[in-house]
């Protein structure tokens, strides 16, 4: 579960600051599924960016579980990131030079697994979302949406308790779109775990539990 | 997982990979080659100095020779006097012969008991004295010295002046000077001294019981040019000597220090230096003493001038004093610069693959990678293409020591010191006919030591473990450089620029 309470970030430019994100308490109960919406510029990344532990508030506190993520170290958030959040992102952001595999395998790298076993959960992932054949593939060798799928693979592979999604389907055509949606419910509704996504589409949206409307650093319920 | 990231980046980023790579593997294949051509001449140069001081002689002592004509010593020159009744008168020409051993124009002699204070200090491990000498001999026929005194006075000041008038108009002179340098040195000592760097070719060496005897050994340079052999005898000073052995350089093509080597104690007398060096040859304890014992040495014989092998190798001129001086200066700074821009493309390439891969580290580091896994990352793909720039380079740096050796350049050596060494000897001749110009009877040369050596470049495992630990420190350094500046990475604010 995650608990946020008055969440405040700003970002301090040379010559003006800027708040992202304006004394934001929310809570998300852990296996909900929430779907941020909102203009761009509006604070949506800022926001993943708390949850997912990847930055800090300038004030106010951010707990998942029992880590109060605002307080940890570096190391500390990095070790909670490699255990309990899984990041999919709109481009990917798979490893050029690594096969799906091997991409796959890097988000088990820094829990000290055998390479058996790596290779073994990387596989059992990669099946998971029916791309077993493409396994050997590097990822410009693979479509959008095959590419969307190792990704998914890579955050889910480590049985995370969160699953965070930022604009998953906002390079895809509408078809893929609504096969890597199935694809992110399917995972969402098997291992329950709490699934946010980032998006500006309302298709997109309209399948969560709970719809989340952030404009300039405010959260608004929909 | 870091082994085949590693590879697959390696592989996949070929083209860096292969410019990081070249870059350090030419550094290192100059550092190789400068390393060994340096190692080459340092004992190319050693190898002169021994055939002039012999192997394993620390240090030198000799005494510096005062300037012609001061403190009333004779000028330049030396003289041969012929009375009234010396030599054969027929037909109006005497032919005269005379043989004069002293000491060199350039050499200063010094009490031999110097040589028992030298083995007193402490630090000496042997020591030697010599004796360095010139032979003269004159032989030919003059205008009748007893009708031509004004001429021969002339000839006998040494100033140059020939007799131009021949008697009767129909003398002359034709006559001949031959000139080989001789060192006396004690027959006793082996250990240290020019006689312990050669090879004997033929006959035997000093030994013990020489003393006091009338034997010689022979430069077997020399000897070939004097047309001598072992058996035969030469005249020196005036006394005919019994050749028992020759002797050559044992390095190479250098020859030895003198053309003729007699016991200490004859070329003394024979030449009026009794009790009387030249020089004295010092062998130290320990390498690492030599310089305290330069100090003990000066301090014990103010008014002799101590020099060690580092001092002497600046006596070394010629082509190999180029070489040296070349891979001295030139080589060492081009190796450091090369080595520099091998550093500096290998850490600007790191630097502009951690900012094109600005993504990929900000993505690791979301999924959970830490700081020390990703430089970890990085140091290692730098310090992979460090080694396979290193490895290349020592393949390349052997090859081109290969080249060198198969090229074995000659160079030429000039070893001019106090000790006065000569090498093949020389035999000043001319002649005179009627009303022209004779011969100077000074002997005004001062045979400066010189020799050829073919140059030989070494490798050293010490020197290819050198080239790869630097090759690696390249890597090493690319990559901390690199990994410093992907740790200073923020997740949020990476992936942030992407977008």
């Amino acid at each position: 579960m995650y608990q946020l309470t008055h969440v405040t970030k700003s970002y301090s430019g040379s010559k003006n600051t800027v708040t992202a994100l304006k004394d934001v308490t929310l809570t998300i109960p852990k296996g909900q599924m929430v779907a941020i919406q909102g203009p761009t510029g509006g604070g949506k990344s800022t926001l993943l960016q708390m949850l997912g532990a990847l930055d800090r508030p300038t004030s106010g506190e951010v707990v998942l579980g029992d880590s109060t993520l605002s307080k940890l170290g570096d190391t500390k958030l990095a070790r909670i990131r490699a255990r309990e959040i899984g990041f999919v992102f709109q481009g990917f952001n798979l490893i050029p030079t690594l096969s799906a595999l091997e991409n796959v395998e890097t988000a088990l790298a820094p829990l000290g697994l055998s390479n058996e076993e790596r290779t073994s959960r990387a596989s059992a992932a990669l099946e998971s979302v029916s791309l077993g054949e493409r396994m050997r593939h590097l990822p410009a060798e693979l479509s959008g949406g095959q590419q969307q799928r190792v990704a998914i693979a890579r955050a889910i592979v480590k049985n995370p308790e969160v699953l965070l999604a930022d604009e998953p389907t906002g390079s895809l055509d509408e078809d893929t779109r609504d096969e890597i949606m199935e694809l992110l419910e399917g995972i969402w509704r098997e291992k329950q775990l709490t699934l946010i996504i980032v998006t500006h589409d309302s298709a997109v949206a309209k399948r969560a539990e709970r719809r989340l409307h952030i404009k300039n650093g405010t959260v608004k319920e929909l | 997982m870091f082994i085949t990231y590693l590879r697959r980046e390696l592989v996949n980023r070929r083209k860096q990979t292969i410019i990081i790579a070249v870059g350090m593997a030419l550094a290192i294949a100059l550092v190789i080659i400068v390393n060994s051509v340096a190692a080459g001449v340092k004992d190319a140069q050693t190898a002169v100095l021994g055939s002039v001081y012999g192997v394993g002689t620390d240090i030198t002592i000799s005494k510096a020779a005062a300037a012609p004509g001061a403190n009333g010593t004779a000028g330049p020159g030396q003289r041969f006097d012929f009375g009234p009744g010396a030599g054969s008168t027929a037909a109006g020409t005497t032919a005269v012969a005379s043989s004069r051993l002293t000491a060199g124009r350039s050499t200063a002699t010094f009490d031999a008991a110097s040589l028992g204070t030298v083995t007193g200090e402490a630090g000496v491990s042997a020591a030697a004295g010599v004796l360095s000498l010139n032979n003269t001999t004159f032989d030919g026929k003059l205008p009748d010295v007893n009708r031509t005194e004004q001429g021969s006075d002339r000839a006998q000041t040494g100033d140059g002046s020939a007799p131009t008038d021949g008697p009767g108009g129909t003398g002359g002179s034709s006559f001949n000077i031959n000139s080989f340098t001789v060192l006396g040195l004690d027959p006793s000592e082996s250990a240290v001294g020019p006689l312990s760097s050669v090879t004997l070719t033929d006959g035997r060496t000093l030994a013990s019981d020489d003393t006091g005897t009338d034997v010689a050994v022979l430069d077997s340079a020399y000897a070939t040019t004097a047309g001598l052999s072992v058996g035969g005898t030469i005249d020196i000073g005036g006394t005919s000597f019994q050749i028992v052995g020759l002797v050559e350089s044992s390095s190479g093509d250098a020859t030895t220090a003198s053309n003729v080597y007699i016991p200490l104690d004859v070329a003394q007398n024979l030449s009026g230096e009794s009790g009387k060096i030249s020089s004295i040859y010092v062998q130290a304890t320990s390498s690492d003493d030599i310089a305290t014992l330069k100090t003990s040495l000066e301090a014990a014989l103010p008014d002799n001038t101590v020099s060690t092998q580092s001092d002497l190798a600046s006596s070394v001129s010629g082509s190999l004093s180029t070489a040296s001086t070349l891979v001295g200066n030139l080589g060492t700074w081009l190796s450091i610069i090369v080595l520099a821009a091998a550093f500096l493309i290998a850490i600007l390439f790191t630097i502009s693959g951690v900012t094109r891969r600005t993504r990929e580290f900000g993505t690791l580091k979301a999924i959970g990678w830490s700081n020390r896994r990703i430089v970890g990352q990085i140091a290692g793909e730098s310090v992979v293409q460090g080694l396979l720039g290193g490895i290349a380079g020592v393949a390349i740096g052997l090859v081109g020591v290969l080249v060198v050796n198969l090229v074995a350049p000659t160079l030429t050596a000039s070893a001019s010191g106090r000790v006065g060494g000569g090498f093949a000897g020389r035999g000043i001749e001319a002649a005179g006919g009627p009303g022209a110009a004779g011969g100077r009877f000074g002997q005004a040369a001062h045979a400066a030591a010189t020799s050829d050596v073919v140059l030989n470049a070494p490798v050293t495992v010490s020197v290819i473990l050198i080239a790869v630990a630097l090759a690696l420190a390249g890597g090493l350094l690319a990559g901390a450089v690199g990994g410093w500046r992907a740790s200073r990475l923020r997740p949020a604010e990476a992936l942030r620029s992407v977008a």
